[in-house]
């Protein structure tokens, strides 16, 4: 229990937790516009297709340097940006599959690239593995240095943009039909959505930096219907998320940081998906009651089976 | 010997996963196969830890009970409001990390591999034999992805009509009276099903690949589902046979050369394919306006 404490004094955990929280929000204030675009499995694709950007860095420097790792994984993911783009624009395939072609195939090509570079004389690869799989615990000042500066660029992106933004996650048509250019503004926002992606790969790993774009964006959905108020309430979920992941792991002595991180925010989607103000599952529950009750009311009790059938042949449709 | 094993293997993967895939595509879930292969971590470990032993069966148990949770929260979500995609992606990076918090709190007891648990090596599918009555029958990768390839085919052929019509027009399907929900669990089953018998063998990437990439290819060439359910099987196959030689020959991973390999012929169909490939609509539109020119 100690640790918790810790938390306020430990220089060490203080980095993590800035850290954690800057990545929670930056991940979340672009996963908005990627959730809205329906591209919200973006973050595991890209993750994915980090794999052989890392291994070709690696074969073409020599060295397990974190930098160029991240070089190599940002380039790789721009290019798999580039290739969904294309797949999706230029034949019927849609945006699901297209976005699992790239990261299979890319992902395979990875694996390819691994097994050729522990086969040839790279000496150790086992650092390769580690960039993957994700230690946040180990995150020291630099690391930090380079997640505010991300977090920083992301933000400011996002501000700046925001008309165009919104424009495109909600009628790419009408801004074609204004003049915007939908198809650069489109790469350009898979490109942020590639920097945070790679960044977060460093922290908590290829699997789980996808739920840092989506899950607080999803839970951001349910409080409200204004896109600024969404994007900002997106981010504070995924810094908080950052702050609880962190702060229960330093409590405990195997707990890694990022699969806490993760379950926190699964935590406040779940919380959001019952309590959200309006599409909320218990605000759905009371207004179907109430409403129910106001139509008794209106038409004598005798009336109340048929309503009762109608409601539930209405169900049966939602869930088909 | 242990070539043929393996080509034998990757074929009735890309079969299994071929067939379904083309409903998946269709149904614009192609996703599902991926979640699930991550999300099955949790139900490995909890295996693990309850029965305490590596035998493959338990852990195929707990692997195929949390692939049928994890089908069940995406549907359970997604009536509840929340976009098809994200749902996928909450629930399996949710169950991933559980996986993920469940090993580092017996990191003492479990000394499961995470890259082996999810990228299994093809290559030693043939150590693991079926034995029967002390006679080597085969390898237990083998009979298993039959037996799961046997299901799928009895199924999807037994039901036929009512898959197709549900991929097509799920509303139309519901107004005939076709269980549309129950139908959707079933393919769902069906995923979960060859996924998780899969991927202990030949490891999740290769599921996932061979879930989406050949079936897309066989979309870019035909327009009928009976033809892309078949060109998708050949194409599958002839990625596993052609992945297998690849990878002999370049010295690397099997399972990631079958994908390479299927990825190249999904970019030869997109280019070339004579029904909707870019360069043939490019050509055919120059054509056109040639013949307006006129």
């Amino acid at each position: 229990m100690s640790g918790m404490l810790n938390l306020f004094t430990d220089p060490n955990l203080q980095w993590i937790l800035i850290g954690s929280m800057l990545l929670g929000l930056s991940t979340g204030v672009i996963g908005t516009f990627a959730y809205l675009r329906k591209q919200s499995l973006i973050g595991d694709t890209l993750a994915h297709a980090a794999l052989p950007g890392i291994c070709i860095a690696f074969m073409l420097t020599g060295v397990k340097s974190v930098g160029y790792f991240m070089i190599g994984a940002i380039v790789a993911g721009m290019i798999a940006t580039v290739g969904i783009s294309w797949i999706t624009r230029h034949s019927r395939i849609k945006q699901d599959a297209a976005m699992g072609i790239v990261l299979s195939v890319f992902f395979g090509l990875g694996i390819v690239l691994l097994t050729q570079i522990q086969h040839s004389s790279y000496g150790n690869q086992s650092g390769l593995d580690k960039f993957l799989f994700g230690q946040a615990a180990s995150m020291t000042a630099s690391d930090v240095y380079t997640m505010t500066g991300v977090a920083v660029l992301l933000i400011v992106a996002c501000a700046l943009l925001f008309k165009e933004f919104k424009l495109i996650s909600f009628d790419s048509g009408y801004a074609r039909g204004l003049g915007f250019s939908v198809t650069a503004l489109e790469q350009l926002l898979l490109w942020l959505v590639t920097v945070a992606v790679v960044v977060g790969i460093q922290a908590v790993g290829v699997v789980l930096v996808a739920a840092l774009l989506i899950t607080p964006a999803v839970s951001a959905r349910y409080w409200t219907d204004r896109l600024g108020v969404m994007t900002v309430l997106s981010g504070l979920f995924g810094a908080l998320s950052g702050a609880i992941g962190t702060w229960i792991s330093a409590g405990t002595d195997q707990l890694p940081t990022g699969p806490l991180s993760v379950l926190t925010a699964s935590a406040l989607f779940v919380a959001s998906v019952l309590f959200g103000p309006r599409r909320g599952i218990v605000a759905k529950i009371v207004r179907r009651y109430s409403a129910k009750k106001e139509w008794a009311a209106e038409n004598g009790a005798e009336s109340l089976p048929e309503s009762k059938t109608g409601s539930s042949v209405k169900d049966r449709e939602v869930s088909a | 010997m242990s070539g043929f094993w393996i080509m034998v293997t990757g074929a009735l993967v890309a079969s299994c996963c071929g067939i379904l895939g083309c409903f998946l595509i269709l149904r614009r879930m192609a996703l599902v196969g991926d979640a699930i292969s991550h999300s099955v971590l949790p139900g490995i470990v909890i295996a693990f830890l309850v029965s305490g032993s590596r035998d493959s069966v338990f852990m195929l148990f707990g692997a195929a009970i949390i692939g049928f949770v994890t089908v069940f929260l995406i549907q359970l979500f997604q009536n509840s409001g929340v976009q098809g995609d994200a749902s996928i992606g909450v629930v399996f990076t949710s169950l991933f990390a559980a996986g993920v918090l469940l090993i580092s709190l017996n990191a003492s007891q479990v000394d499961l591999d995470l890259d082996c648990v999810l990228y299994g090596e093809i290559a030693y599918v043939h150590w693991n034999q079926l034995m029967i009555n002390g006679v080597e029958v085969g390898p237990k990768a083998v009979w298993l992805l039959g037996i799961t390839l046997f299901l799928i085919v009895a199924v999807i052929g037994l039901f036929y009509k009512q898959f197709k019509l549900c991929a097509f027009d799920p509303a139309l399907a519901a107004a005939i009276g076709i269980p549309v929900a129950l139908f959707h669990y079933v393919l769902m089953g069906l995923v979960s099903m060859a996924t998780v018998s899969s991927f202990e063998s030949v490891g999740a990437i290769l599921v996932v690949g061979l879930l989406i990439v050949p079936p897309a290819t066989a979309y870019l060439l035909t327009d009928r589902l009976g033809t892309m359910i078949g060109l998708s099987l050949v194409i599958g196959v002839i990625s596993s046979i052609a992945g297998y030689y690849t990878a002999a020959v370049l010295d690397a991973s099997i399972a990631g050369c079958m994908v390479c390999v299927a990825g190249v012929l999904f970019l030869l169909a997109f280019l070339f394919s004579p029904s909707h490939g870019l360069v043939v609509r490019k050509l055919r539109q120059r054509a056109s306006t040639a013949r307006e020119a006129y």
